[in-house]
């Protein structure tokens, strides 16, 4: 039977580097069954995270030969054949142990957004239109492989200051959102810190679920914001009609 | 010795963060209790993020005529009138409020042209009444309620698993558990647990569910001195993945057969013609299941041993749009463009029809102080669950154990007393593994458990089957206690598969003997042994408990449904068809 | 969260577990924007033949009369397409990936210059400004949908020559990339939320969606203008310079 060699990062906060496995290949096999094969038959106590092994929890992610993936959505077959494939955690979260890293931040900033509010009397009554742009953002499966690639979070560190790719789709979801009465540039600007992103578009590149998180979350968001914060002539008009920010 | 703990003191603590545990959770909480969720996976991970197909309720957007007395017969006819009435009653009743107030939380569904929330066919439902997001509708459940719960102040304990619940005298009154990151011990303090752990999937082979369904919830409440019912009832979801095998049992949705999927077998024929003429591939599940285990039996199986499921005479454009997922998935893991050639699908084990007998109304469960809701609760489904009536149930049930515990909170002198004793005996049970100088490694445990259920408690059943199925649990409980774990308490999955093994081998006795016990076939489970539906078992519930750490089985009547609501069925053949 | 700083510190610039070639990218873009934005600044700073009969250079449009401006023309009528592309979406991409290697590419490691401030700090904050320079670029389309009306006469008949095609290619592509605009999409359509609710929200949304579809291929749209407008300019060059004989085709 042909075989695999896969590399994979084993260790914590504490130090660690990769160790050799070898498990037997089959057909249409993902990243995720080598790693479960690993810890069926040789090391029962690599960690790993995972859930649906269908794509659909976001829970598997990790970095292949460098690249962020879901563990489970990527088929050994399609990685160069007579290579060793190359596992390691997220990069830009802290390790936990293994391939499992501490997530948690995520879950803070998600905490901060502020949250569906809809319009008071409002009918609800939309159309199938209005809505398929926040469909795809709701897409998210929240793997935040947006957010490790991001090279904001990732390279320089700036998790105090920026919420990530994957909390700018949501804030998208929530302002295009036919029935949302808020208004969140403000927040945009000042505590998600979308002045920070530079729309080089790595999210978008990894996304698993294919939502084109810059084309269509982040830039009209930004847009927004320069209606709200940035283009003089608005600021001009709001000051004489006195209409508020948003209308 | 309780402080040499972290502990926490909440008054509603539910155990489970998927539909059902989030939405109790958030009941409790807006009834103004203090209230922690635990949970295994990460927030938002839970098994409720899946499904796919839809949610049912009789909002009647599609078909004008639907009603929550259609949904009711339909759900009663489908489980083979062994549901709880009172339990369908209430929701075939709510469940359409339930998915406006989603609605009104940020839930985005698909729309009719009119601007109201779309619904889709579903087997076994007598009008188009699925509630859906494309086929992602579990993942925009989970994410409302998620969002909505995270601003409401609920206190979330994720990757963090309960290996026990705590009693004083018989009264539940907190939960010992684990952190999954450093392994490092937990104790819950509450005036009520509400359990919404999911199911049981993880001990067969073949299955849609995910490492979680190992029935932790179903075996916390057998320790508790709680009465699990009809545990026999296993449901196989007639259309599983068969190639590759990586994927063997990944669900293909019903939305497929929804949407106009046909069934063919090798020879090309719609078989369920000679199965269900009338409603085909929109049969209920049980039938479907059965139907293309037969067809394969019998020699006229696809090339990888499943059925040909095909949707590829319908406008590609419309497969992409409505089954987005389900494109992706055989593109992705099976090379298979399904708007041009048919899938492979084959019977995967999906849920469990039975759980913790519960009170209708509250959720409670038969000990003081425990509650369960959801998938981990039985009676509502009967003998076999309709597609998209899980989704409702976890919101309708969700909601009234959240309202139910926090009464009971609300009520409760305080906080009990944690007996150090049982503390002490959870904290052995978790470490002992680690002590162990030899024993046999959790995983092959496992594995073995999986095939044994497979084909000795599978979708047909012998008595010489189940008593064999029967003998090899218990043998494999012997090993498991004498389980070896390597390596440290940080996230050690070894470990924690050694303890999640005990509890399915736990609910697989429960499910074995309760199989053995019905001397019929009815809904999910079917005994080659006794291949008809008896009547007279028609209004008794299997009961499960446990005796020291054997699995007890008993009988008990079924409650008496109304005769307004008995009216309803006035029209149906005798004993209910099966 | 300081500890996640530390993934920060490990890496050094080219740092990465990636073995496909992640360089190329960057390179080919770095290297053609080099090429074109080399012979457009040569081609400005000519200032001699942009002109063949009717046929203008799209680098030196509109003809404007400066006589107080000792330099070329090109470097004033350049000021708005450049700060059109300069301030684009897609070009920020470009340019900060290849030039400012921020990143150079993903998943690899980044040179670290003290504190990222992105486009938050100056000059960067003023991209956010990008809808005046589509402001600009969208008059300019009038001028250079001129030109092309003026290419296709040839002494008071009308004709088309090679040239023709070669200055309407160049609009062309010009108004795609300019109609494709992130900008644009937002006003026409993106800042509203419920398309549905009005008539004019209606009307809207299929403008919306055009701009969307020209959106995505917003991209291939900045790199073929480029390429047409240096193209035009140097097609009109040669005519100029009597390198080469215009080809009448009508
Ligand atoms: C692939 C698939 C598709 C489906 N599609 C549909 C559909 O279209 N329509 C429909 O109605 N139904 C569908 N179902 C069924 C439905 O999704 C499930 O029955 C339902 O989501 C169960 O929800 P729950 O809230 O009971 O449990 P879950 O969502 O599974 O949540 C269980 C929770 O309990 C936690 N937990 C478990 N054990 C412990 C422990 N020991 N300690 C702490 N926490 C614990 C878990 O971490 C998790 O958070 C589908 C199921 C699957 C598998
Ligand atoms: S486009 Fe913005 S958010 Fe996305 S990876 Fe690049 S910098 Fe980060
Ligand atoms: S936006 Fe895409 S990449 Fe980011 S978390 Fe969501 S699914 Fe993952
Ligand atoms: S395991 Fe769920 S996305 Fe991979
Ligand atoms: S021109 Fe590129 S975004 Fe405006």
């Amino acid at each position: 039977m042909p075989e695999a060699v896969l590399h994979v990062y084993r260790g914590d906060a504490s130090g660690g580097g990769l160790k050799e496995y070898r498990v037997p290949l089959e057909e249409g096999m993902v990243v995720l069954d080598a790693i479960h094969h690993i810890q069926g038959h040789q090391a029962p106590d690599l960690a790993v995270r995972w859930n649906c092994k269908a794509a659909k929890c976001g829970s598997c992610s990790a970095e292949v030969n460098g690249k962020p993936k879901l563990l489970c959505k990527t088929r050994m077959d399609a990685l160069p054949p007579g290579q060793p494939v190359v596992v390691q955690p997220l990069k830009a979260f802290p390790i936990v142990k293994d391939l499992v890293t501490d997530v948690q931040w995520n879950y803070e900033v998600n905490k901060r957004i502020p949250p569906f509010t809809p319009k008071p009397n409002a009918e609800w009554r939309w159309k199938q239109e209005d809505v398929d742009r926040v469909q795809e953002f709701r897409k998210c499966i929240e793997c935040f492989l947006c957010q490790d690639v991001c090279h904001v979070l990732r390279s320089h560190g700036r998790t105090d200051a920026f919420a990530g790719p994957r909390f700018l789709v949501r804030v998208a979801g929530l302002e295009m959102h036919p029935m949302d009465a808020l208004n969140r540039t403000k927040f945009l600007k000042e505590d998600a810190g979308i002045g920070l992103c530079n729309i080089t578009k790595c999210c978008t590149e990894v996304c698993p679920e294919d939502i084109t998180i810059t084309d269509n979350a982040i830039i009209p968001l930004k847009e927004r914001v320069v209606d709200d914060h940035y283009d003089p002539v608005r600021m001009l008009v709001r000051l004489v009609t006195g209409k508020k920010k948003g209308e | 010795m309780s402080e040499r703990y972290e502990s926490h003191d909440v008054d509603v603590l539910v155990i489970g963060a998927g539909g059902a545990g989030l939405r109790a959770a958030i009941e409790a909480s807006a009834q103004g209790a203090r209230v922690g969720v635990v949970c295994k996976s990460l927030l938002g991970k839970a098994h409720t993020v899946m499904a796919e197909g839809g949610v049912a309720a009789a909002l009647a957007h599609v078909d004008p005529s639907d009603s929550w007395k259609v949904h009711f017969k339909d759900t009663m006819l489908g489980g083979k009138m062994l549901n709880n009435w009172r339990m369908a009653q209430l929701h075939a009743q709510e469940a359409p409020d339930r998915v406006r107030e989603l609605e009104r939380w940020g839930a985005v569904f698909d729309r009719t042209r009119d601007g109201r929330i779309l619904q889709r066919n579903f087997g076994g439902h007598s009008s188009p009444r699925l509630a859906h997001v494309g086929d992602r509708t579990g993942l925009e459940m989970i994410r409302t309620l998620q969002d909505f719960g995270v601003h409401q102040g609920l206190e979330v304990y994720m990757e963090c698993t309960v290996t026990k619940l705590l009693k004083q005298d018989s009264r539940v009154v907190g939960a010992f558990a684990y952190w999954r990151e450093t392994g490092r011990f937990v104790l819950f303090r509450a005036k009520s647990v509400v359990l919404a752990t999911g199911g049981i999937g993880k001990a067969y082979t073949i299955t849609s569910n995910s490492w979680e369904y190992t029935g932790d919830g179903h075996a916390l409440a057998l320790g508790a001195g709680a009465e699990l019912i009809d545990m026999e009832f296993v449901q196989f979801h007639p259309t599983g993945m068969v190639w590759p095998p990586g994927v063997q049992g990944l669900l293909v949705t019903e939305a497929v057969r929804g949407e106009g999927g046909l069934l063919r077998n090798a020879t090309g024929e719609r078989f369920m013609e000679r199965y269900d003429p009338k409603r085909m591939e929109l049969s209920t599940r049980d039938m479907v299941a059965r139907a293309i285990y037969t067809e394969v039996k019998e020699g006229r199986g696809s090339p990888h041993g499943g059925a040909f499921l095909d949707i590829s005479h319908k406008p590609p454009e419309m497969v992409k749009k409505k089954l987005p997922s389900m494109y992706h998935q055989f593109m992705e893991f099976a090379n298979i463009d399904i708007t041009k050639s048919p899938m492979e699908v084959g019977p995967t084990v999906h849920y469990i029809m039975g759980g913790v007998r519960v009170d209708a109304d509250t959720g409670a469960a038969t000990v003081p102080g425990l509650f369960a809701a959801g998938e981990a609760s039985g009676g509502m489904h009967g003998a076999n669950r309709l597609g998209g009536n899980s989704l409702s149930d976890l919101l309708v049930f969700g909601r009234r154990a959240g309202a139910g515990s926090a009464a009971y909170a609300a009520k409760a002198p305080g906080h009990g007393v944690v007996d150090p004793a049982q503390v002490a005996a959870a904290e052995r049970e978790l470490l002992e593994p680690f002590e162990r100088a030899s024993g046999p490694d959790p995983y092959s445990i496992h594995r073995r458990l999986q095939q044994s259920m497979h084909s000795l408690v599978g979708i047909f059943r012998t008595e010489q089957d189940l008593m064999k199925g029967i003998e090899e649990i218990v043998k494999l409980q012997a090993e498991a206690n004498a389980v070896r774990v390597e390596g440290s308490r940080a996230f050690n999955p070894g470990w924690h598969l050694a303890h999640d093994l005990r509890n399915m081998l736990t609910i697989s006795e429960a499910i074995a003997r309760c199989a053995l016990q019905r001397r019929e076939s009815r809904g999910a489970h079917a005994r080659l042994d006794y291949p008809n539906l008896n009547p007279e078992l028609g209004d008794v519930n299997s009961v499960a408990t446990l005796d020291g750490e054997a699995v007890r089985v008993s009988q008990s009547p079924l409650p008496r449904m109304p005769d307004e609501l008995r009216a309803l069925f006035a029209t149906e053949p005798a004993g209910v068809q099966s | 969260m300081a500890e996640t700083a530390h993934a920060a510190s490990r890496e050094h610039f080219g740092s990465t577990s990636r073995r496909d070639s992640w360089w190329l990218a960057p390179g080919l873009v770095a290297a053609g924007l080099l090429l074109l934005g080399g012979y457009a600044t040569w081609a400005a700073l000519q200032g001699t033949h942009f002109e063949f009969g009717r046929y203008l250079s799209p680098l030196y449009s509109p003809k404007i009369a400066a006589p107080w401006w000792p330099l070329s023309p090109a470097l004033l009528i350049l000021i708005p397409p450049l700060l059109f592309r300069s301030t684009c979406y897609y070009y920020r991409k470009a340019y900060y990936r290849a030039f400012f290697l921020d990143p150079v590419a993903c998943a690899v490691g980044e040179l670290n210059r003290g504190k990222y401030t992105g486009e938050t700090g100056f000059p960067f904050v003023l991209q956010n400004l990008h809808r005046f320079a589509f402001y600009l670029a969208f008059l300019w389309l009038f001028f250079l949908w001129h030109d092309v009306w003026d290419a296709f006469w040839f002494d008071g008949r009308f004709g088309v020559g090679l040239g023709t095609l070669v200055i309407l290619a160049s609009t062309g592509t010009l108004t795609l990339y300019t109609f494709s605009c992130h900008s644009f999409r937002h006003l026409v359509g993106g800042k509203l939320d419920c398309f549905s609710c009005t008539a004019a929200a209606r009307g809207r949304h299929g403008a919306w969606l055009g701009v969307s579809a020209l959106n995505e291929h917003h991209m291939g749209f900045a790199w073929i203008s480029l390429v047409s407008v240096c193209f035009a300019d140097f097609y009109v060059r040669l005519l100029s310079m009597g390198v080469f004989h215009d080809v009448r085709l009508l």
